[in-house]
């Protein structure tokens, strides 16, 4: 599928922490066979709900349907999409390079300087770096590392996590009128 | 206190619920259940009916009959395995239809599960599409609890299926019952709070609209909203169009009531609906049934679309103004806003297109002349008969229509006629075929006091045919009335139209069904001359207990007016040739 004609949506669900929800999560994204870019699910600030995050390119019109059928499930909170703009976003990536080939092309260590990254660990035959960012950052990185053959050895990112640069807290307000205590 | 069984704490739980009927299948892992429930259907301890089905999927369906014309929570007890996976059928129907029913299965001990136990199966994960919530019960402690949050979720807000999945050492441990009851979960908003801003705008659209037209659907059934959209639509003098499964929200012989929408609904309401300037659709979903090609339905008409579930906004189709709440609620404070209105104009301008479409189809279908039986001339005979018996036999309300799926269902849903509210049970969203004789079962318990008509097709009957046994056993008075015209008529009519009339696997050859009747020790009589129907239709209604009325239908028949797939809704043609 040709990504680029579509936005990058980052959701954010709030759930109650219980087995179960991640796979009716999911299955609203399968049902469309919308792919999942990235996911990431940990407790939240606030006491019993986690919160996932997820990325997926997409157009707004599908977007709020997904929200509403997620939000629809029983034991999800609530669910909202956000353009990046909306949000503070961060990634982590880990780079194992091939430590001879990194030492022969001065413009890789330049590059991970330029991204930001620390090498973390290194000897004869790998080091690590990691590249701490914002999704842009880190597939620039990554395909400016590329372009040296077989430098590269492993790479993985974190996926996204977020929180909005909303002055309001929704979630919580809506726990709030629940009558529940935060 | 004496300790209980977890399978006893199910017995006191759906006690507390309020269930008098359960509809199942016992198996291995259910069989501790089983066995409390026993002692829960006979003697001092007696709480329930317990009706033993044939297959596992009538029991899923009888509860669905019984849950849509009564309004209660059906509910369904089979074992694991191929016990549950036989009910994920009319699981995934009542999900499609909003239908309040509790399917709950045995399942292996929580020591073997992953393990490929025998008859174990993931039920939850392959219920957790097609429910509202599906929930494992692994321990005898949690059974109250999940019971109650079960019949919660099941019977509010939009309502809809709840599976429960027993498992074995849950069912055989002993605990200290605590009855619990669950009418609040944090996350769960079933009955939103209406916006006033919302309602004041959708009021202003209808006093200033030329020619307004309500989209009624099933929502105002299960919202008990039947007087208020009366209501409603006198107030602004609104004509309306029902769904499928919205038929009995609004009586047929209301002076507002302008037919069925969709495929195979009414043509004038079809062809006025491209011509309103605004729609009010109330507890409808705008169904691919309805309106037709999307990309062209009603694009001159501003929308208000009042409905229980957000999720249903702009879903299929752009609104402008999306009124969220229950319409027990919504409708009033709707029709406060209105202004008292009069559209004799607009409302008469639908009598030419209504008066052809009774010229060349509805007076064809529902009074031949000559040639064999039609679906609809039954259809019109059975309503008719019925209600004037049920006003002579002082029934408290008139006959139910309980359909299989195809042409019988088409025919049956245009010619019935409905009286009073939750008259109507068949399998809109998901066209279960075989959904018709259990559900019409299942209705029978929901409403004793009235007349349960079940149409169904030669093909509809045979996938279910089995549960003529219950029928027996039980001595339902179920009145069956099969339109036999020894095809699947509806994929033929398709076939013909769409694919050169090469009827692939579609002509079917039939038993004798009085044979089979009679093997059940069910009343049963065959007519195919015109002359002979009326009467066979009043000793139907008129005999004691179950009865199984064949009729020789044409066999190359169409169901029309028809919109085609793809078509427009004002594309809807009037007459399918064969």
């Amino acid at each position: 599928m040709e990504q680029t004609e579509k936005t990058l949506y980052t959701l954010q669900v709030y759930t109650e922490n219980i087995a179960g929800i991640l796979n009716q999560i999911t299955s609203v994204f399968t049902r469309r066979q919308i792919n999942i870019e990235s996911l990431n699910v940990s407790p939240s600030s606030i006491k019993g709900i986690h919160k996932y995050t997820i990325t997926a390119y997409g157009d707004e019109e599908t977007m709020k349907k997904v929200v509403r059928q997620i939000e629809r499930k029983i034991d999800v909170v609530k669910a909202h999409f956000y353009t990046s703009e909306d949000l503070f976003l961060v990634e982590v990536a880990l780079f194992k390079l091939s430590t001879p080939l990194l030492l022969s092309h001065p413009e890789a260590s330049k590059a991970i300087r330029h991204a930001r990254g620390r090498i973390t660990e290194v000897n004869e035959t790998f080091c690590i770096a990691v590249c701490e960012g914002t999704t842009d950052y880190i597939l620039a990185l990554f395909h400016e590392l590329r372009q040296i053959p077989d430098c590269v050895l492993q790479f993985t990112r974190s996926g996204r996590i977020a929180v909005t640069r909303s002055c309001q807290e929704e979630v919580s307000k809506f726990l709030h009128e629940r009558g529940e205590e935060i | 206190m004496e300790k209980i069984t977890g399978a006893e704490a199910l017995m006191l739980s759906l006690k507390a619920q309020g269930v008098k009927t359960i509809f199942g299948y016992p198996g291995g892992a259910i069989m501790p259940t089983y066995d409390a429930l026993f002692d829960y259907t006979r003697g001092e301890k007696k709480a329930f009916e317990h009706i033993l089905v044939r297959h596992e999927q009538a029991a899923a369906h009888a509860a669905e009959g019984y849950a849509r014309v009564s309004g209660k929570v059906g509910v369904t007890l089979v074992t694991s395995g191929p016990g549950v996976t036989n009910t994920l059928t009319g699981v995934a129907d009542a999900m499609m239809d909003s239908t309040p029913i509790v399917v709950i299965a045995g399942q292996v001990a929580t020591g073997v599960l992953g393990s490929d136990a025998f008859q174990e199966v993931d039920l939850v994960g392959l219920a957790q599409p097609i429910t509202k919530w599906a929930y494992q019960i692994r321990s005898a402690k949690d059974v109250a609890w999940a019971v109650s949050r079960a019949f919660y979720i099941a019977r509010s807000g939009r309502p809809g299926p709840v599976v429960l999945d027993f498992t074995k050492n849950a069912q055989t441990e002993k605990i200290t019952y605590e009855p619990t009851k669950v009418d609040f979960i944090r996350s769960y908003v079933p009955y939103p709070e209406p916006k006033q801003e919302k309602l004041k705008a959708a009021a202003e659209l209808i006093n200033n609209a030329k020619k307004p037209m309500a989209l009624v659907g099933q929502g105002v059934e299960l919202g008990n909203a039947q007087e208020e959209l009366k209501a409603f639509l006198e107030k602004a003098d609104i004509p309306a169009g029902r769904t499928m499964l919205g038929l009995s929200a609004l009586p047929s012989n209301h002076k507002l009531n302008m037919g069925m929408l969709g495929m195979h609904g009414s043509y004038s309401v079809n062809l006025k609906e491209q011509e309103a300037d605004v729609l009010i659709a109330i507890g409808m979903r705008f169904s691919d049934r309805v309106t037709g090609d999307v990309s062209r339905y009603a694009k001159q008409a501003k929308i208000i679309h009042l409905d229980i579930d957000p999720s249903e906004i702009d879903k299929c189709v752009k609104t402008t103004v999306a009124v969220v709440g229950d319409c027990k609620v919504t409708l009033p404070a709707l029709t406060a806003l209105i202004n008292k209105n009069d559209h004799s104009e607009w409302k008469e301008s639908f009598q030419p297109l209504r008066k052809k479409e009774i010229e060349n189809v509805i007076t064809p279908a529902t009074k031949p002349t000559s040639g064999p039986l039609l679906m609809g001339e039954v259809a019109h005979d059975v309503a008719k008969i019925g209600y004037e018996l049920a006003e002579n036999q002082g029934k408290i309300g008139s006959p139910i229509l309980v359909t299989d799926v195809g042409q019988n269902q088409l025919m049956s849903c245009r010619y019935f006629k409905f009286h009073d509210k939750r008259s109507i049970a068949t399998s809109g969203g998901m066209g279960t075929m075989g959904y018709g004789l259990p559900a019409a079962m299942g209705a029978t318990y929901g409403a004793p006091e009235r007349t349960v008509c079940c149409f169904m097709g030669d093909g509809g009957l045979q996938m279910v045919i089995q549960e003529l046994g219950t029928i027996m056993e039980y001595d339902i008075p179920v009145k069956m009335i099969l339109l036999n015209n020894n095809y699947l008529g509806n994929v033929r009519q398709w076939q013909d139209m769409f694919f050169h009339k090469k009827q692939s696997f579609t002509p079917m050859t039939n038993p004798d069904f009085g044979q089979i009747a009679a093997a059940y020790g069910i009343q049963y009589h065959r007519v195919s001359k015109r002359e002979d129907l009326k009467e066979a239709i009043t000793e139907m209604l008129t005999s004691k207990g179950a009865y199984l009325l064949e009729t020789i239908i044409k066999p190359d028949m169409n169901v029309e007016p028809m919109i085609a797939p793809g078509k427009a809704i004002n594309e809807m043609q009037l007459n399918v040739e064969c």
